[in-house]
C-alpha cells in the first residue's frame, strides 16, 4: 500500500512534468481564474442575523423554541434554495442574554465586535429598551455600521412611541393593541362584572395593568376591577396564595401578561384550586404550558395573538408546520412573527440588493407583505410599528389539527379583527432619522 | 378576611413545609463537614425529573419511592467520590466544588430532559377537594404534602434524638475523632447523611413538582431561599431550621395575602404625593408587590441582632 507521503510526492511530481509542459498562458489563464473565483467566494460570505434571547434560565424554554424556529425559517425558506442576494446564505448567530439587560449590552457587543447587523429579541420589554439604547448609542457614533434591532414579541407600548427608533422595528402587535381587541371581547361578555389583573412586576405588566382598568372603565364602566396585583417576575414559587386572594374578591375572571413559568405555575394554582373562571393572557401556550394545563384548562384560558392558530387558512403555512414538526419534533411553530420578520428583511435585503440596515430599513417601512399564512402585513412607516389581524383563540382539544406540545391541545381561534380595526394612531413618537 | 386568612395559614404551611424538607438536609450536611451544599437545591430539582420520567412509565406513587432513593444514591456518590477527595484542599475548594455541580446538574437537565416545561401531574387518586371552605377548595394533595412534611420531620427527630444510629451521628459531628476511635466508620456515616439529605431534597422535589410545576429554573427559584432558612434558624440547627422554614412560608404567604402598603401608612400619617413625584414608585409600594424579598430582610435583620440565627450554637 502506498501511503500518503509517496502519494503526494507522486502527485506532485506529475503535477510538476505536466506545468512544465503546458504554455504559459494557459497557466496565467487558471490563475485569472483561481482569482475570480475566490473574489467571489469572498462575496458569498454569509449574512450574520443574531438572535439573542434567553437561552438558559428560568425562560430559556421560550428562548430556545425561538431560536429554532428562526434557524429553522432559514433554512427551510432560504438557504436550502440557495441563499439570498444572489447565493448569500442566512447565519443565525444565537447570543445567550440570560433575560438581563446587563447581560444584553454584554452580548450586543460581541455581536458588533462579530459583524452583525441584524439583532433578533423578544423575550422581555426591560431588555428591549436596554437594547435599544444600546443600539442607538451605538449608531450614532459608529455611522456605515449600524445596527437594525428585530423586535418580535417585546409588546412594550414605548418602543413605537415615546421611545421609537429609526433601528427599531417591531413584528408584534403591542401591549394596549392587544388590550383594545381583549377588552372588547371582555366587555361583550354579558357573564363578566368583575376582572382580576395580575402580572409581572416590570414595565410590561404595568401597561397591561394600566391600559386593561383605562380600556375596561370606558367600555364597560360597570365592571369592577377586583384586584390589580404585581408579582416579581420569575421568583415566585408558588402561585396559591395569589389565588386565595383571587377567589376572596369574586372576580369573574382573570387577566394576566405573564408568560414562561409565571403563566404555568399561575394557571396550574387556579385550576388546583378549583377556581373556575376564564383567564385572558397573552402567552399561555406551547413551551410545556399546554401540556401542564390539559384537560384542565379547556375552554378556559384565552390568548390574544396575531396570526391565526386552527384551523390553519392556507395550505404553504401547514407545509412549513409540517416541515417544522419533522425537524423538531419536540418544539412547535409558537411565534409564526419570527418567520414574518425574518420574510420582510430578506425580501427588503432583495429589493435594495444590499445589507445595510439603513436601506434595508428604508425598504421595510410602509411594506405591505402577504404572509405564509395569506395575512396581510404592514409595517408603519412613522413608528415602525406592524399591523396585521388579531385573534383571540381557546386552549382546547376539539378541532385543533396542529396541536401544541405533542398533547392533543392546542389553540383554536374564536374571534378575529382584520388589520383595519387594528390600527391606533400614532402616538408620541418623534422619530431621529439618520442623515445620509 | 377570615376566609383570606385560614388559606393564606394553609398555604403558608404547606411551603413552610416543603422549605423544611429542603433546610434539614441542608443543615444536617452543613453540621457535618462545615461547608454550606450549593447544589443542594439540584437535587431537589433532580428529584422532580426523576419522578417525572417514572411517573410516565410506572404511575406517581413509584416515583415517589424511587426517585428519591437515586437521588440518594448519586447524593452518596457525589460525597464519595467528589466531595472527599476535594476536602483535603478545604473548604473553599469544597464550596467551588458544590457551585459547579449546580451548574453542571442544571445543564444536564437541561440536556436530557430539554428546556421547557414538563407535564409532571399529581396522581388521580388525590385529585379531588380536601375540603371546601368560604366557596375555596383545598386540593387534597396540599394536604397530602403536609402528612408527608410532617412525618418526615417527626421521623427525622426521633431518629436523631431516640435510636442509637441517631446519637452515633449527633457525636460524629462534633467529636469525629473520637468517635472514629470507639470503632465507629464516620466516612460512612458522613456519606450516609449526604445520601439521606440528598434523598430527602429529593422527596421535597418529586411532591413539589407537580404543583410548582417542573422546569430547568425550579433550582434556582427555591436555591437562594433555603440557605436564607438555614442561617436564619441557626446553622446545623433542626428545630431551628423547623422553626425558620414555618416562619419564611408563613411570613410570605401573609404578605402576600395582606392589602396594606405605603399608601396605606402615609394616608394614617395624612401625608400625600403626586403621581409625578420622583419617588413615586417607592410611595405606591405594597406588601404583597415586596413579599418575595422579605426572607432576605429578615435575614439582613437577623445576621445584625443575632449573627449564630434563632437556634444556633456556634460561637465565634
Amino acid at each position: 500500500m502506498l501511503s500518503a507521503d509517496d502519494n503526494n510526492s507522486k502527485n506532485y511530481r506529475e503535477n510538476k512534468k505536466l506545468a512544465m509542459r503546458t504554455p504559459q498562458i494557459f497557466r496565467y489563464f487558471v490563475l485569472s481564474i483561481l482569482l475570480v473565483f475566490s473574489s467571489y467566494t469572498l462575496s458569498q460570505e454569509p449574512v450574520r442575523i443574531a438572535f439573542m434571547d434567553p437561552l438558559t434560565g428560568a425562560f430559556a424554554s421560550i428562548g430556545n423554541s425561538g431560536l429554532k424556529q428562526l434557524q429553522f425559517a432559514a433554512d427551510y425558506l432560504y438557504n436550502s434554495k440557495g441563499g439570498i442576494l444572489g447565493g448569500r446564505m442566512i447565519e443565525i448567530v444565537p447570543l445567550d442574554n440570560k433575560q438581563s439587560p446587563t447581560e444584553s449590552q454584554l452580548q450586543f457587543r460581541r455581536a458588533v465586535s462579530g459583524g452583525i447587523q441584524y439583532i433578533f429579541q423578544g423575550n422581555g420589554s426591560a431588555v428591549a429598551n436596554a437594547l435599544n439604547d444600546a443600539i442607538n448609542r451605538h449608531n450614532r457614533r459608529n455611522p456605515g455600521q449600524e445596527v437594525m434591532q428585530v423586535n418580535y414579541s417585546a409588546v412594550d407600548p414605548i418602543l413605537t412611541e415615546e421611545n421609537c427608533s429609526f433601528w427599531h422595528f417591531r413584528w408584534d402587535a403591542h401591549a394596549n393593541m392587544k388590550l383594545n381587541i381583549l377588552t372588547d371581547y371582555i366587555a361583550a361578555n354579558e357573564g363578566i362584572n368583575s376582572v382580576y389583573i395580575i402580572g409581572q412586576d416590570y414595565s410590561f405588566g404595568q401597561v397591561v395593568s394600566d391600559t386593561s382598568i383605562e380600556l375596561l372603565r370606558q367600555k364597560r364602566p360597570d365592571i369592577k376591577i377586583a384586584g390589580n396585583e404585581f408579582h416579581p417576575i420569575g421568583q415566585v414559587k408558588d402561585f396559591t396564595p395569589y389565588v386565595t386572594k383571587i377567589v376572596a374578591s369574586g372576580a369573574d375572571a382573570v387577566i394576566t401578561g405573564n408568560y414562561g413559568a409565571d403563566m404555568v405555575s399561575l394557571a396550574r394554582s387556579i385550576i388546583d384550586n378549583g377556581l373556575d373562571i376564564p383567564i385572558y393572557t397573552f402567552y399561555a401556550a406551547y413551551d410545556g404550558i399546554t401540556a401542564t394545563l390539559g384537560e384542565d384548562g379547556k375552554d378556559r384560558i384565552r390568548l390574544i395573538h396575531n396570526e391565526t392558530s386552527n384551523p390553519i387558512p392556507t395550505e404553504q403555512r401547514k407545509e412549513f408546520y409540517r416541515a417544522f414538526k419533522a425537524a423538531n419534533p419536540n418544539n412547535d411553530v409558537t411565534q409564526p412573527r419570527i418567520t414574518n420578520a425574518l420574510m420582510m428583511i430578506v425580501q427588503a435585503m432583495e429589493e435594495t440588493q444590499s445589507t445595510d440596515p439603513y436601506d434595508v430599513g428604508l425598504a421595510l417601512e410602509d411594506m405591505r407583505f402577504t404572509t405564509i399564512g395569506g395575512d396581510e402585513v404592514w409595517m408603519r412607516g412613522e413608528d415602525h410599528q406592524v399591523f396585521q389581524s388579531l385573534h383571540i383563540s381557546v386552549h382546547t382539544d376539539e378541532g385543533v389539527e396542529f396541536d401544541a406540545d405533542n398533547s392533543g391541545f392546542g389553540l383554536y381561534t374564536e374571534y378575529s379583527v382584520p388589520l383595519e380595526e387594528t390600527i391606533v394612531p400614532v402616538n408620541e413618537c418623534r422619530m431621529r432619522r439618520p442623515r445620509r | 378576611m377570615l376566609e383570606v386568612f385560614i388559606f393564606a395559614t394553609l398555604n403558608g404551611l404547606v411551603t413552610g413545609l416543603l422549605l423544611f424538607m429542603l433546610a434539614s438536609g441542608l443543615t444536617l450536611i452543613f453540621s457535618m463537614m462545615g461547608v454550606l451544599n450549593f447544589a443542594h437545591a439540584s437535587f431537589y430539582m433532580l428529584g422532580a425529573y426523576f419522578a417525572y420520567s417514572i411517573s410516565l412509565h410506572f404511575g406517581f406513587w413509584t416515583g415517589l419511592i424511587f426517585a428519591p432513593i437515586i437521588v440518594g444514591v448519586l447524593g452518596a456518590l457525589v460525597e464519595r467520590y467528589g466531595l472527599r477527595r476535594v476536602h483535603q484542599h478545604g473548604h473553599v475548594a469544597e464550596l467551588v466544588f458544590t457551585f459547579g455541580l449546580a451548574f453542571l446538574i442544571e445543564e444536564a437537565v437541561q440536556f436530557f430532559w430539554g428546556a421547557d416545561t414538563k407535564n409532571y401531574q399529581s396522581p388521580d387518586l388525590l385529585d379531588f377537594p380536601l375540603f371546601t371552605l368560604f366557596g375555596q377548595e383545598f386540593p387534597a394533595y396540599r394536604g397530602f404534602m403536609i402528612g408527608i412534611s410532617i412525618t418526615i420531620f417527626i421521623s427525622l427527630y426521633y431518629v436523631l434524638t431516640k435510636s442509637r444510629i441517631g446519637i452515633i451521628i449527633q457525636a460524629a459531628l462534633t467529636h469525629p475523632h473520637t468517635v472514629s476511635n470507639l470503632g465507629h466508620n464516620v466516612p460512612l456515616i458522613f456519606m450516609g447523611v449526604f445520601g439521606v439529605g440528598t434523598a430527602l431534597a429529593g422527596v421535597a422535589g418529586v411532591m413539589a413538582g407537580p404543583v410548582l410545576t417542573t422546569f430547568p429554573g425550579m433550582a434556582v427559584v427555591l436555591g437562594s431561599i433555603v440557605f436564607v432558612i438555614v442561617v436564619i434558624g441557626g446553622l446545623g440547627s433542626l428545630a431551628g431550621a423547623f422553626i425558620a422554614s414555618i416562619l419564611i412560608g408563613l411570613l410570605q404567604s401573609y404578605a402576600i395575602a395582606s392589602d396594606v402598603g405605603m399608601p396605606d401608612l402615609l394616608n394614617l400619617l395624612g401625608i400625600e404625593f403626586s403621581r409625578d413625584h420622583p419617588f413615586t414608585d417607592l410611595w405606591t409600594l405594597t406588601l404583597p408587590q415586596i413579599a418575595p424579598i422579605l426572607p432576605f430582610l429578615l435575614l439582613v435583620l437577623v445576621l445584625i441582632f443575632r449573627p449564630t440565627g434563632l437556634m444556633g450554637k456556634r460561637e465565634q
